[in-house]
C-alpha cells in the first residue's frame, strides 16, 4: 500500500520536533529513515504507527488519512530494537497474538502462524519460549508477528541494532527477502548507512527534523546533496580539504590542483574526497606523509597528512607495503570530488 | 558454585563464637517449646514432668463464655484475607496507573505515596477512631479490614509500581499496534510480567495483616471481633497469675502459619527485595 506523510509535524511540549515533513512511499517500496540519534526518525516511526500522536498533516495509507486514528485500527506491523516479544508466552503465541485480539477463530490462526512462521524460517521453534531463543531467532519471531495480520505498512525500529556482526549481515539479507517476497510496503529506521544502503530501494537521509535527500543508495552515494550527505555515506568516510578557487583551484596550503572549470572565482570552498579516490596515480600529486594505518584484511586505510595542511584517506589493496612515516606523493582524481560552498550546498 | 569443604582447623574458632553468640537464642526457642509440654517447679530450668495442659486452648474457650481459639483464628485468617486481598487488587491497578498512565495528579499522588509510606500511621489512630465511630464500624471486623488496608496500600502500590516500571514499554507498544486495547494489553500482556510481585505483595499482606495487633486491640475491642493477637495480649494481661506456658503454647499456635508460609513461599517473598522481574 502507498504510503503518503503530507505535511507530517510533531511537537513535545512547546518543541516543534518534525516540522511540515513530506514523504512518499510507493506501494511494495523499502525505504530507509536514515540519520543520527535525535533526528526525528523514530519519531515519525511511531507518528506512522500512531503510539505518538499527530499534531498536523495527514498520513495517508494509500487514500485513507489516519493521522487521527487510533493504533489499534491503523493496521501496521512494527519491530522494535528489542524485539517487544511477551515473554511468557510461546512463540506461536507471540505470533498469533495480533489475530488473537482481532476474534480469529483457532484453526485460522494455527494456518496461518505456521505459514508466517514457515516464511521466516522458525518453523520448529514454535512451542519454545521468547529467554529460550537466540537473538535472530527472537527477531525472526518479531517479524513474523508484525506480518502475520498482513498490515498495510511494515515498521522497523533499529531491528538489526542488538544483534552481532555476523548476524546482522544475515538478518539484512532475510528482513529484505521476507519483504520482497510479501512485497509488502516497509519503512526502516536505522542510524547505519551500511543497513540503509544495503536494504532498502530508497533511502531518506534526516537531520533535525527534516529530510535532507531522498535518493537511490548508489545515487546519494555519488551525487550527495550537500556537504551533510556526503558525510554521512561511506565508510571509511570522506574527507574534507578547505580550498581556493580563483583562476586555478589550490589547496588552502598552496598546492595548485588544476584548472577551476565551473568553479572558478568562488573564493573559499570545501572538496570532498572519498577514500577511493585517492591513492597512487590519480591526477595531481600532492606531498604528504602517511601518519596511521589500520589493517582491513582486504584492504589498507591510510590516513594522509598533506605537506600544505589538511587531511586524506586512502583505501588500498592489502600488500602495498606503505608505513607510516612514509612521504608520499599520491594524487586526488579531480573528476569524482564534490565542491561544498562554506555553508555547506553542493556546487 | 563453590567447593564444599569439611571444615577444618581454621574454622573452629569462627564456629565456636558463632555458637556462643546464637546459644541465648537458640535456648529461648528451645524453651518456647520445651514449656508448651511440660511442667517445671519455680525457681529451676529442669523440667519435672510432661503435660498436654498448656494446650488446653484447643479443646475449648479457657473461661466460661470466653471465645474459642478456633473462632478468634477464623478471625484472624478473615482479616488476613481480606486485608491481602483487597490490598493486592487495589495496588495492582492504581500502581499501573501511577507507572503507566498520563493521568491528571500524578505527581501529588506519587508524593503522598512517599508521605505516606514514611508516616508513622499509627498517629492517625485517634482520628480512625473517631471516623469509624461516625460510619458505625467501629468495633467491626469490617472497619479493621478497611483501616489495615488502607495503612498497607502506600507500600503495596509502592511496590507494584517499582515491578510495573521494569515492564518494557515496547512491549506495550507492540500490543497496542497489534490491535489489541489498553485494557487488554495491561490484562495480557502487561500483567504476567509482575505477576511476581503480585504473588510478593498477596503474601507479605496476608503475614502483615496475620500479625497486626494494635489495629484490632484499638478499633474492635469487643469479643466478637477479636483476632490471636489480641488474644495472645490478653492471656498475660493479668499480671498476678499470667499463665506463660500457656501464652507460649498459644504462641506456636500464632506462629506456626507464618512459619509454614514463610518456608513455602521464601523464594516469591524475595522478589519484593529483589525490585523486579528478572530476564
Amino acid at each position: 500500500m502507498r504510503l503518503v506523510l503530507d505535511g507530517f509535524t510533531k511537537r513535545f511540549g512547546d518543541t516543534t520536533v518534525i516540522d511540515a515533513l513530506d514523504l512518499t512511499v510507493e506501494d511494495g517500496e523499502m525505504i530507509a529513515l536514515l540519520g543520527p540519534s535525535g533526528c526525528g526518525k523514530s519519531t515519525t516511526l511511531f507518528a506512522i504507527a500512531g503510539l505518538h500522536r499527530v499534531d498536523g498533516g495527514r498520513i495517508l495509507f494509500g487514500e485513507r488519512d489516519v493521522a487521527q486514528v487510533s493504533a489499534q485500527e491503523r493496521n501496521v506491523g512494527i519491530v522494535f530494537q528489542n524485539y517487544a516479544l511477551y515473554p511468557h508466552m510461546t512463540v506461536a503465541q507471540n505470533i498469533a497474538f495480533p489475530l488473537r485480539v482481532r476474534g480469529a477463530s483457532v484453526a485460522d490462526m494455527d494456518r496461518k502462524v505456521r505459514e508466517i512462521a514457515g516464511l521466516v524460517q522458525i518453523g520448529e521453534l514454535l512451542e519454545r519460549k521468547p529467554a529460550q531463543l537466540s537473538g535472530g531467532q527472537q527477531q525472526r519471531v518479531a517479524l513474523a508477528r508484525a506480518l502475520v495480520r498482513k498490515p498495510d505498512v511494515l515498521l522497523l525500529d533499529e531491528p538489526l541494532a542488538n544483534l552481532d556482526a555476523k548476524l546482522r549481515m544475515e538478518m539484512r539479507s532475510e528482513i529484505r527477502r521476507v519483504q520482497l517476497e510479501t512485497g509488502i510496503t516497509a519503512i526502516l529506521v536505522t542510524h547505519d548507512q551500511v543497513e540503509a544502503m544495503s536494504m532498502c530501494d530508497r533511502i531518506a537521509l534526516m537531520k533535525a527534523g527534516g529530510i535532507v535527500q531522498i535518493a537511490e543508495p548508489a545515487e546519494m552515494y555519488d551525487n550527495p546533496a550537500d556537504r551533510y550527505v556526503a558525510g554521512f555515506l561511506g565508510n571509511p568516510p570522506i574527507a574534507f580539504l578547505d580550498a581556493v578557487s580563483d583562476d586555478i583551484l589550490r589547496l588552502a596550503g598552496g598546492a595548485a590542483l588544476g584548472a577551476a572549470g565551473t568553479l572558478q572565482g568562488l573564493g573559499p570552498i570545501a572538496l570532498g574526497v572519498r577514500p577511493e579516490h585517492y591513492g597512487p596515480g590519480k591526477g595531481v600529486p600532492l606531498d604528504g606523509t602517511v601518519i596511521m594505518l589500520e589493517t582491513h584484511g582486504r584492504e589498507d586505510l591510510f590516513e594522509v597528512e598533506l605537506a600544505g595542511g589538511g587531511r586524506l584517506r586512502a583505501i588500498l589493496p592489502a600488500g602495498s607495503g606503505v608505513r607510516p612515516g612514509t612521504t608520499v606523493d599520491w594524487g586526488i582524481d579531480m573528476t569524482r570530488v564534490f565542491a561544498f560552498s562554506p555553508e555547506g550546498r553542493r556546487l | 558454585m563453590q567447593e564444599q569443604r569439611a571444615p577444618n582447623a581454621r574454622h573452629w574458632p569462627l564456629i565456636a563464637g558463632l555458637v556462643a553468640l546464637s546459644a541465648p537464642l537458640v535456648v529461648m526457642y528451645l524453651y518456647q517449646v520445651i514449656d508448651t509440654v511440660t511442667t517445671t517447679p519455680p525457681g529451676s530450668i529442669i523440667p519435672d514432668g510432661v503435660t498436654l495442659g498448656h494446650w488446653r486452648f484447643l479443646a475449648g474457650p479457657l473461661s466460661e463464655g470466653g471465645p474459642s481459639v478456633w473462632s478468634l483464628a477464623g478471625n484472624t485468617l478473615v482479616f488476613a484475607t481480606c486485608t491481602a486481598l483487597v490490598v493486592t487488587s487495589v495496588s495492582v491497578t492504581a500502581a499501573y496507573a501511577l507507572s503507566r498512565l498520563n493521568m491528571p495528579g500524578r505527581g501529588f499522588f506519587l508524593g503522598g505515596l512517599i508521605v505516606l509510606h514514611a508516616f508513622p500511621t499509627i498517629t492517625l489512630i485517634v482520628a480512625v477512631f473517631l471516623i469509624l465511630q461516625y460510619m458505625g464500624l467501629y468495633d467491626t471486623l469490617t472497619g479493621v479490614i478497611l483501616v489495615k488496608v488502607a495503612f498497607e496500600l502506600p507500600f503495596g502500590i509502592w511496590i507494584m509500581k517499582g515491578f510495573y516500571d521494569s515492564v518494557p514499554w515496547e512491549i506495550e507498544m507492540a500490543g497496542v499496534t497489534d490491535g489489541a486495547d489498553r485494557f487488554t494489553v495491561w490484562r495480557l500482556l502487561v500483567l504476567p510480567q509482575v505477576q511476581p510481585g503480585l504473588a510478593a505483595l498477596l503474601i507479605f499482606s496476608f503475614l502483615s495483616g496475620w500479625s497486626e495487633f494494635i489495629l484490632p486491640l484499638v478499633l474492635a475491642p469487643a469479643n466478637a471481633p477479636q483476632v490471636l493477637a489480641t488474644y495472645l495480649a490478653g492471656i498475660i494481661a493479668d499480671d498476678r497469675f499470667a499463665d506463660f506456658s500457656l501464652f507460649k503454647a498459644v504462641s506456636i499456635f500464632y506462629a506456626l502459619p507464618v512459619l509454614a508460609i514463610y518456608m513455602i513461599f521464601q523464594k516469591k517473598l524475595m522478589n519484593i527485595y529483589g525490585g523486579g522481574t528478572k530476564g
